[in-house]
């Protein structure tokens, strides 16, 4: 009888090579002849390149050529990133590339290039863009729209507001109701209203974006560090907007992420561009420094939130509005931030403004959990502060408002395919032993005092609709080939887990393809939105039923009898109650010499069209199991985390200690235990450095940013979290999908982040801080009734 | 000139055995040369290609600077002793634990194997204007934009300033300050001992150097006297997180006592100003005075007596003082 594969502990296929350093990364990768290049960074936040002068440079040892924006492709007549530009919007952001036999020649060169740069007016905040008369991120104005850009400004009025610490209510790009707030205001209990500040912070992953590349025979060979591989090869073909097929991408690893490197990322054009230039291999290797700016943050939040309760603890309306800081090219963090509080809170009258302002800061995009991660960890000290006016246990209230599965949320009335929030929430609070915590809550001991807090945190989990392809090959194993990237997240390994239960294989007979599209992609989900391990334990599934069918056929054809007669296991293909039986491996020969369908000389009319490429590539090797998730399913797949921490704040230093976290999820059918805790507990300490540690700082006058160092932009260490942090899953299985397992990637974020910013709420007896990070300073200043240095600034990051 | 950073540029490298071979090195090469001891200072500054020298010398195979000798009078610490060993060495931690403590709120485990005593006090600050190549006063300009109206100056100094308001990033200088430590300076002529608290600089005496130490200076060792041995002592260190990260306020404080009452004290803080300040006032006023959260709480206040904030670092004046507070506290 084969192995329980799914909902066991198996140790990644990649793991060895991982800790014993044999794993290549993007950079790791050499070729003949291969040089170097280095990027020229704009010191200023905007500016327009008037000239270059390049005669130095070019002259100098090793120095073979330079590469400019307008050889790169512009995005021209709206905001939109380019590799190299002559109009730098941010400080930081590439002029122009050096290429040289090694890295320091390039490197010297670069001091070498005289660049005549025209300073131009830049915005780092939001709110001065919206001033009258306030900058603008673009020399165009500070809207796009209907295809040019506007101003866009708030009047006086607005801003007399601020000078009170308060969000104006000016003008909204975005608006949407549901119910009467008005007369649910009225109607309300206890009605609260904060202006909250959430900082902007850099993705920072461990591994840079550094590049390799070059051309061969009209192809374009690619070593890269992104989240996704199949759709990855896709984006750098319509980047240099060449066939696909002649992109060979590899990418085995990834050092993470986080969302800055979901289909590849911009600057993967230069090496690719350079290469065909030259004709020689280009390395890029992406500093610290550089990805620092180039590497993408998380947009800020400047808002202004009204809660109504009812005397019972039900939310009865909110009023949100956001202001989004997002860089020159935008980012939509700000509307999802809107949508997951309608489905945290549920509250049946809503009313959500927001906007998103173009700055002049290095460039937004997701961040794990983006948008919901920030939501809550800037509303759930609300909700402290709102059970403890109404005489009520969090908990009680969270339970209250917490959805069910017929929630419908958002401007579209959004449903979801399952939700156990409710279940995530009592199971967490049984293992953190909540109610015995209630006892802790305001207790002081010398000058530290005892806070406990709930984080409940959705997002996105799944989507459907990808193909599955593999091949039993006559070695009698199976291969299955993954068109995901290898993020770190193990969901590249454990999506295969289907199909070897649905083929009653043993994982050892089992061998997974990946990180080379020269070896066969089939269409899959970006490695983004947490979707993978939803959308390919379906693809997956698909297609395992697809090699499962066709193996008992073979059989039967081969062996006599119709296909029910026969079943399998352990690699091997039997008629049930014994007789005649055959081998995967015999199975796979004879497969082959059948053609057709079963060797992936024909197949299904609906799959994708870029799986066939790769189908096509593999037809003829053995038995082939190919399918589209044609499973169907209505509404939208997120799954919940729930967290629970309890801290000490320290009233005579501002440094809060955190000591004990819970988390629970609702994510479904459970594909690989230790990997989800993994998963868990490593973004919720992500959180946890959001709430509490990371960020970023700009000079005002200057428009720069600093804190462009891993030590000081400070992401957490483990010396920042409990040592022993506890992380279990509900274990419902969604009932949309056949195998039951929805994401887990990001809820994480938001519940760590969200149950430490209440805990510390409840140490300071329900007084809400509204502003992250809450870092020692921050607290103490808010202790000792000094004035805070920043009302609704970003600028502290 | 455009500007690159994360990439040292090529320079020679030395790796002397001898401190004799050392100091003719730095005479050799003057303001061209650079002494190395753990790095993490230094490769900061050529990655940034900031500091630009033409010739590194590396004091790691000097094995007479390593190592820690019971002496005559307490313990003798080479300079390129690690701060890992200074943290494990057995005497150091039954009667000097207030230096283990500071050792080992350096950053990590990793940087403590490779940062060593002497580098982590003549290290230089952290202000980040300084540190992105600015030309700030103490990088030979003519303005600090640190003290600028609208700077991002939340880590900066609140005494001690003068027109450059960096704060000294060391964990261990307000130990060595507390324990009464003597530095010993050799030139290529001549070989100075210098009182811990002498040894750091403010701007007012240079503004572009932390310590007294001069091109063509060695600081050799660091001896511990036994003075203040198995004294009462409290440190304590307020960072944004728990490791690789430099003081907010920290407080080193060395007290002699009878029962409750203080005999004798010395009491530093970091992170407040250019240098480890050691605060007189507040030793004056606990010598002799039997302690309770009363004299604590005269302690700090006094001790922030006298300092002025910037626009975003007022919160360091409760911070000093609840430190200042605490470290008196402890002795009851």
């Amino acid at each position: 009888m084969a192995e329980k594969i799914i909902g066991t502990d198996i140790a990644p296929q990649d793991l060895v090579a991982k800790i014993t350093g044999r794993a290549k990364y993007a950079e790791d990768f050499r070729a003949d002849g291969m040089v170097f290049a280095k990027l020229l960074l704009s010191p200023m936040p905007h500016a327009r390149v008037r000239g270059v002068d390049t005669t130095k440079a070019l002259a100098m040892p090793g120095v073979i050529d330079i590469l400019r924006a307008d050889e790169v492709r512009q995005i021209e007549g709206r905001p939109g990133e380019a590799s190299l530009t002559d109009e730098p919007l941010y400080e930081g952001q590439p002029i122009l590339a050096v290429a040289a036999e090694t890295e320091e020649q390039a490197a010297a060169a670069i001091e070498e290039i005289e660049v005549d740069f025209e300073p131009l007016p830049f915005v780092l905040d939001p709110l001065d863009s919206l001033r009258p008369n306030g900058p603008n991120a673009y020399t165009g104005g500070n809207r796009f729209g209907g295809g040019e850009f506007s101003e866009l400004k708030w009047t006086d009025a607005d801003f007399e507001e601020i000078e009170a610490g308060r969000m104006p209510n000016g003008e909204a790009a975005v608006e949407w109701t549901k119910g009467d707030i008005d007369t649910a205001f009225s109607e309300s209990d206890l009605v609260l209203e904060e202006s909250i500040v959430h900082q902007s912070l850099t993705h920072h992953p461990m591994e840079t974006r550094s590049a390799m590349m070059y051309w061969e025979n009209g192809k374009l060979h690619a070593f890269v560090s992104t989240q996704s591989a199949q759709r990855t090869k896709y984006a750098i073909a319509g980047t240099l907007n060449i066939d696909p097929e002649d992109v060979i991408l590899v990418a085995e690893y990834c050092g993470g992420g986080f969302g800055s490197k979901i289909s590849g990322n911009t600057h993967m054009e230069v090496p690719a561009v350079f290469s065909r230039k030259i004709g020689r291999p280009v390395m890029l290797r992406i500093t610290r420094y550089e990805e620092n700016y180039i590497g993408r943050a998380r947009p800020g939040f400047q808002s202004w939130l009204k809660m109504g309760f009812l005397d019972d603890g039900t939310c009865n309306a909110i009023d949100l509005y956001i202001v989004q800081e997002s860089g020159p090219f935008g980012a939509g963090d700000f509307n999802t931030a809107g949508m997951i509080a309608d489905l945290v809170y549920t509250p049946q009258n809503m009313r959500f403004r927001g906007i998103a302002m173009y700055t002049n800061t290095p460039p937004k995009a997701a961040q794990r959990g983006p948008g919901g991660a920030q939501i809550v960890i800037m509303m759930e000290p609300i909700l402290e502060k709102a059970a403890r006016q109404l005489g009520l246990d969090r908990l009680e209230v969270h339970l209250k408002n917490a959805p069910d599965a017929d929630v419908g949320f958002g401007p579209r009335n959004s449903t979801l395919t399952s939700v156990y929030a409710k279940e995530a929430l009592e199971k967490g609070a049984e293992i953190f032993d909540w109610a015995g915590k209630q006892e802790l809550s305001g207790r002081r001991e010398g000058s530290k005092v005892t806070g406990i807090g709930i984080g409940l945190s959705p997002y996105t989990a799944g989507s459907r609709g990808y193909d599955g392809l593999m091949v039993i090959h006559p070695d009698g194993k199976l291969y299955v080939h993954q068109g995901l990237g290898n993020l770190g997240t193990h969901s590249i390994m454990d999506t295969a887990r289907p199909a070897a239960e649905i083929l009653n294989l043993n994982w050892d007979q089992v061998e997974l393809v990946w990180g080379d599209s020269s070896r066969g992609m089939p269409r899959s989900s970006v490695q983004a939105g947490s979707q993978t391990t939803h959308a390919h334990s379906r693809a997956n599934h698909a297609a395992g039923m697809d090699a499962r069918a066709k193996v008992l056929e073979v059989a039967a054809q081969t062996l006599g009898g119709s296909p029910s007669n026969y079943d399998m296991d352990n690699g091997r293909v039997f008629r049930r109650g014994g007789g005649a039986s055959m081998t995967f491996a015999q199975v796979a020969e004879r497969a082959i010499e059948l053609g057709g369908r079963y060797d992936g000389h024909e197949l299904p009319d609906n799959i994708h069209a870029t799986t066939v490429p790769a189908a096509n590539m593999l037809a003829g090797q053995g038995l082939m199991g190919v399918a589209r998730d044609n499973y169907g399913g209505s509404g939208g797949v997120y799954s919940w985390v729930a967290g629970f921490a309890l801290v000490e704040l320290d009233e005579e230093t501002g440094v809060v200690d955190i000591k004990e976290y819970v988390a629970v999820t609702d994510c479904g059918t459970v594909l690989h235990p230790r990997s989800l805790g993994a998963q868990v507990l490593g973004g919720s300490i992500q959180g946890m450095g959001q709430a509490m540690t990371q960020r970023w700082v700009f000079d005002p006058k200057w428009g720069v940013p600093f804190a462009n160092r891993l030590y000081t932009a400070r992401p957490p260490g483990i010396l920042d979290v409990p040592l022993d942090m506890k992380a279990d899953a509900v274990g419902i299985p969604d009932p949309q999908t056949p195998v039951g397992a929805k994401g887990i990637g990001e809820p994480p974020v938001g519940a760590g982040g969200a149950a430490v910013t209440s805990a510390v709420a409840d140490a300071m007896g329900g007084h809400c801080l509204c502003r992250t990070p809450l870092t020692p300073d921050i607290i103490l200043a808010e202790l000792e009734g000094l004035s805070q240095p920043f009302t609704l600034e970003q600028h502290i990051g | 000139m455009a500007i690159i950073r994360d990439m040292i540029p090529a320079f020679e490298l030395f790796q002397p055995t001898t401190v004799e071979d050392a100091l003719a090195l730095m005479a050799e090469h003057g303001e061209g040369g650079w002494v190395l001891a753990g790095g993490l200072d230094s490769y900061d500054w050529f990655k940034d290609r900031i500091k630009r020298p033409e010739a590194v010398i590396d004091l790691g195979g000097i094995d007479e600077l390593k190592g820690i000798i019971d002496g005559q009078d307490g313990l003798e610490i080479g300079a390129m002793t690690t701060l890992t060993e200074i943290v494990r060495h057995e005497r150091v931690r039954s009667e000097y634990i207030l230096l283990a403590d500071a050792a080992e709120h350096v950053a990590t485990p990793q940087i403590r194997n490779q940062g060593t005593l002497g580098g982590n006090i003549s290290q230089d600050t952290r202000c980040w204007y300084y540190r992105s190549g600015w030309a700030c006063y103490r990088a030979g300009g003519n303005t600090c934009y640190a003290a600028a109206p609208q700077a991002m100056n939340r880590e900066h100094a609140i005494t001690g300033t003068s027109r450059c308001v960096a704060v000294n990033p060391s964990d261990t200088a307000p130990a060595l300050v507390a324990l009464d430590a003597k530095m010993t300076v050799r030139g290529r002529r001549s070989s100075n001992v210098y009182d811990a608290e002498d040894f750091f600089i403010g701007p007012a005496t240079d503004i572009t150097r932390m310590t007294v130490l001069e091109p063509g200076d060695l600081l050799t060792q660091i001896d511990i006297p036994s003075e203040w041995a198995n004294a009462h002592f409290y440190y304590e260190k307020v960072r944004d997180r728990g490791s690789w990260d430099f003081q907010l306020v920290s407080v080193a404080a060395a007290f002699k006592t009878s029962g409750n009452t203080i005999d004798d004290a010395r009491i530093a803080v970091n992170g407040v100003a250019p240098f480890p300040v050691r605060l007189d006032a507040v030793e004056r006023l606990v010598k002799g005075a039997a302690v309770d959260e009363a004299l604590a709480i005269e302690a700090g206040e006094i001790a922030i007596q006298g300092s002025r904030p910037l626009k975003h670092n007022e919160y360091k004046q409760p911070m000093m003082s609840n430190l200042v507070r605490r470290a008196v506290r402890s002795v009851a």
